[in-house]
């Protein structure tokens, strides 16, 4: 007979092994699956997890792509982790990642083709303002009429994605290519840029913009009165109220630098990797990112290794594409098994199992 | 010597680290009305909860009615004859009173049936029952009415009943204690616990002292005085709180003619609230619970704005300013829910302290935490007030119940506040901290400060409080002096017994 029991605190063991633990799971649950896709298993987790960075033949390609694939998703996840340990719930960051990079190649666009120092920084304020105007309808919507933040943030992801190809096909669109969808190339307008800063890292202003979160995030949750309220209304929301928070500010808060930040991540990549206003322009990370802030713990620094590692997925997804025609869907059922598996190992962090004999349920 | 119903034989119950129950014999008697004593934490809870079924002893033996009695859950015990009320009522507010009664039979009947054997049994037993009434319109005596009729219905031979009368007002106690002894003289015998000793004196022909897990004595209570009982409970001479009888200074805390909607919809409004409270004065307000306590205490404590201008503070209006701007004020409350309210449950001690500490030990500057300050602030808590603790880092919930509630009584005492709330200071705790929680609550009265102590402890009132009004349904009576108030008296100011005599008189 199986028993579970309730831990009289948390196991610290398995908060930490759970997440090692919920990968090698994901490894070999995604092998059996690639084997029924009638792939050799282990190439296939190789090409995944090692050939982007150990491999001769694509790893100078792969390795800087790593960086550019996992700032947007440690950016956005940072500020998405700050709202969950207060179980504010932004589910809608790929909106506000939409919504962000939207305000700033607005910006860009609109000072075509003025060179300018200014101009780049003025876009960077834009993304952020962007992103948090964009979580804002659902923090002010739960905080005047008791709205779900969950279903308000996720449904106006499916809003961005009309407006992005909206703005894509007419009031963005490149005027100087007839027919085509899609805005100018940022990258080739100097001021407006987001170039690699360091060449042959992958290293860009996002990169930066990244880790600089990383780090206040940080001190805010460990130093910061604010990063207590979050945690305080998180774990005991009566206890919050007594210490003299208040939810609607905290909503607020929550959801604008969350909104703030995948907005800012929007932002870097339109500038940047992705280039221009295009209707595929979304790649996922919004969601992603929420994967990221759960494997990372919901800690600043756990999160930078799982962006790292989700990162890693999204570029081996990709060569998985090319060298084995593995099908695009195979990456995200991959990634969601991820959360699947630690959500499930999470439970014996709270409880012990027991095996018992005789005993009676 | 009566016929015994149960024998328990050198019982014995370890938890990590405890030993809950030592070796734990004596016997009750068919219909005899037993009294197991103790402090909180004695092991009275163990030792019951083996009785009904909840907890395998790990050494000695029961017998009931000469047969070996070895309880794997409750529903084997209430099969045979063993029923227990529980100290917390486990009802659904939502839920009408038979359908309760229903969820807690094995083989319920059909709802009309069971709403009629439920007025039978409520009438015979002179405990007027409604079945078809909503539980969460129920006062807290009528809700363990209902625990009662459901364990009558399935007609025990022993009836636990573990602290039935801290919900009760004086008259209700009456009532229950009428049933209770009816119960007893046809044959059902009743093991009753409490540390109410002038209660146990009262009712019951034996009772079981229990410390630190070992049976200290068996006696007939009526034999002893309840100070004889109290130091073999306790083991040590208890002396009584001092205060230095000074005159009363200004007024500090007024509210006038406040009237303000519960935020819970099973909760109590209050209706029209007045009073005032002195620098050097201890108000005590009694009152059954749920008639009104939670909200006072949020009203005050500003987690519930009122209207400006009718709660005062040294004569400035405070009704809209929240909690941390009244502790700024000189205002500080100790909610009666300590995990969870009072304290963050998941935290550690330190990370406590700074709750309501933030606000006036400056632990905070430009919005960054002084977590060195903080833990001082924390050691010093634990170290004035004897919290029994490994250390500031321990998590709030890994403490007992009467250590946590020296944590937070001890935070804000420590706050050097001018005015001090406090629902339910002792609750929970043992008789020697509780004595010093109220030492120290009457030493901050004697520095000058304005106490209100929000209890359901009419002895604790009486021991500290110079000025007395009790909360009934919302509405608060006029303050009177509490010196030469009766326990009577007292009874009728919470509202005698909540219109639940007739049906005795009916049934004589």
């Amino acid at each position: 007979m199986i028993r579970l029991e309730k831990r009289k605190e948390p196991s610290k063991f398995w908060r930490i092994a759970n997440p090692f633990l919920a990968v090698a799971l994901t490894m070999i649950a995604g092998g059996i699956m690639f084997a029924m896709l009638g792939k050799d298993p282990i190439t296939a987790i190789r090409l995944i997890f090692f050939d982007p960075i150990f491999s001769e033949t694509f790893g100078s390609y792969s390795r800087p792509q790593l960086l550019i694939k996992s700032a947007p998703l440690i950016l956005i996840a940072v500020g998405l982790a700050i709202g969950f340990k207060a179980n504010i719930w932004n589910i809608g960051a790929e909106g506000q990642y939409i919504i962000g990079a939207l305000f700033g190649a607005g910006v860009a666009l609109a000072f075509f083709p003025q060179p300018g120092w200014y101009i780049f920084p003025l876009m960077v304020i834009a993304g952020a303002f962007g992103g948090f105007l964009w979580a804002m309808i659902p923090a002010i919507l739960k905080t005047r009429f008791n709205t779900n933040e969950i279903l308000v943030s996720l449904l106006l992801v499916y809003v961005a994605e009309k407006i992005l190809a909206a703005m894509a096909l007419g009031l963005m669109r490149n005027p100087d290519i007839a027919g085509f969808p899609g805005s100018r190339d940022l990258r080739r307008y100097e001021a407006a840029y987001n170039a690699e800063l360091i060449s042959g890292t992958g290293i860009h202003w996002g990169v930066v913009a990244a880790l600089i979160a990383v780090i206040f995030a940080y001190a805010m949750m460990t130093r910061h009165m604010l990063g207590y309220h979050v945690q305080l209304a998180g774990q005991a929301p009566r206890a919050a109220r007594f210490g003299g928070v208040s939810p609607a500010r905290l909503v607020v808060i929550c959801l604008g630098i969350s909104g703030a930040l995948a907005g800012l991540a929007g932002m870097f990549e339109v500038s940047g990797p992705g280039g221009q206003v295009r209707i595929e322009f979304a790649s996922g990370y919004g969601f992603t990112a929420i994967i990221v802030a759960f494997l990372g713990r919901l800690n600043p620094i756990g999160i930078v290794l799982a962006g790292l590692l989700l990162g890693l997925t999204y570029i081996g997804g990709e060569l998985g594409q090319m060298m084995l025609q593995l099908p695009g869907a195979a990456i995200q059922v991959f990634q969601g098994m991820l959360l699947f598996f630690l959500l499930a190992l999470d439970f014996q962090t709270n409880y012990r199992i027991r095996l018992t004999q005789g005993a009676r349920a | 010597m009566r016929q015994p119903l149960l024998r328990l034989d050198g019982l014995t119950k370890a938890y990590p680290g405890v030993l809950a129950n030592d070796n734990v014999s004596f016997e009750i008697g068919i219909g005899q009305m037993h009294a197991l004593l103790g402090e909180n934490g004695a092991g009275k809870s163990t030792l019951v909860k083996m009785i009904y079924g909840l907890v395998k002893p790990d050494k000695g033996q029961m017998v009931l009615r000469d047969l070996p009695y070895a309880p794997a859950q409750p529903s084997e015990a209430r099969k045979n004859g063993v029923a227990m009320v529980f100290q917390h009522f486990s009802l659904f507010d939502a839920l009408d009173v038979a359908e309760n009664v229903a969820l807690g039979m094995e083989n319920p009947p059909a709802m009309r049936d069971l709403a009629k054997r439920i007025r039978d049994v409520s009438e015979e037993y002179g405990l007027p029952l409604d079945p078809n009434r909503l539980v969460g319109d129920l006062s807290a005596g009528e809700r363990q009415r209902v625990e009662i009729v459901r364990c009558l219905l399935q007609d025990p031979k022993l009836l636990i009943m573990d602290e039935p009368t801290s919900v009760l007002t004086p008259q209700e106690v009456e009532i229950l204690f009428r049933t209770l002894r009816q119960l007893s003289s046809e044959g059902t015998a009743i093991l009753y616990i409490s540390h109410k000793l002038e209660e146990i004196r009262a009712l019951c022909d034996e009772a079981t002292i229990l410390r630190g897990g070992k049976k200290v004595a068996t006696c007939d209570p009526r034999e002893k005085s309840a100070r004889e009982l109290a130091e073999l409970m306790v083991g040590q001479i208890l002396t009584p709180p001092e205060r230095a009888a000074k005159p009363r200074g200004d007024v500090l805390l007024s509210v006038e003619n406040l009237s303000l909607k519960s935020n819970n919809p099973f909760g109590t409004s209050l209706k029209d609230i007045s009073f005032q409270l002195h620098a050097g004065e201890v108000l005590g307000i009694a009152g059954v619970a749920g008639n009104g306590q939670d909200e006072l205490l949020l009203m005050l404590s500003g987690e519930i704005p009122s209207p400006s201008g009718q709660v005062k503070l040294k004569s400035q209006p405070i009704g809209q300013l929240g909690p941390n701007a009244r502790r700024v004020r000189g205002l500080v409350t100790a909610p009666e829910e300590r995990l969870g309210h009072a304290a963050a449950p998941d935290m550690s001690l330190t990370a406590n302290a700074l709750l309501s500490g933030a606000a006036r030990k400056g632990l905070v500057k430009n919005g960054f935490i002084d977590w060195k300050k903080t833990d001082t602030f924390a050691r010093e808590i634990i170290a004035k007030f004897d919290v029994r603790t490994p250390g500031s880092h321990v998590l709030a919930r890994a403490l007992s119940g009467g250590n946590l509630q020296k944590f937070v009584i001890g935070r804000e005492i420590e706050l050097a506040p001018d005015v001090i709330v406090v629902n339910q200071p002792t609750w929970g705790v043992d008789a020697s901290a509780a004595a010093f929680i109220r030492q120290a609550l009457l030493d901050l009265a004697s520095a000058g400060a304005g106490v209100l102590v929000i209890s359901q402890d009419l002895d604790e009132l009486l021991e500290v409080a110079d000025s007395f009004a009790a909360l009934n349904e919302g509405r608060l009576t006029p303050v009177r002096p509490a010196k030469g108030l009766t326990v009577e008296e007292i009874g009728l100011m919470m509202g005698g017994a909540h219109d639940m005599h007739p049906a005795h008189e009916v049934a004589e």
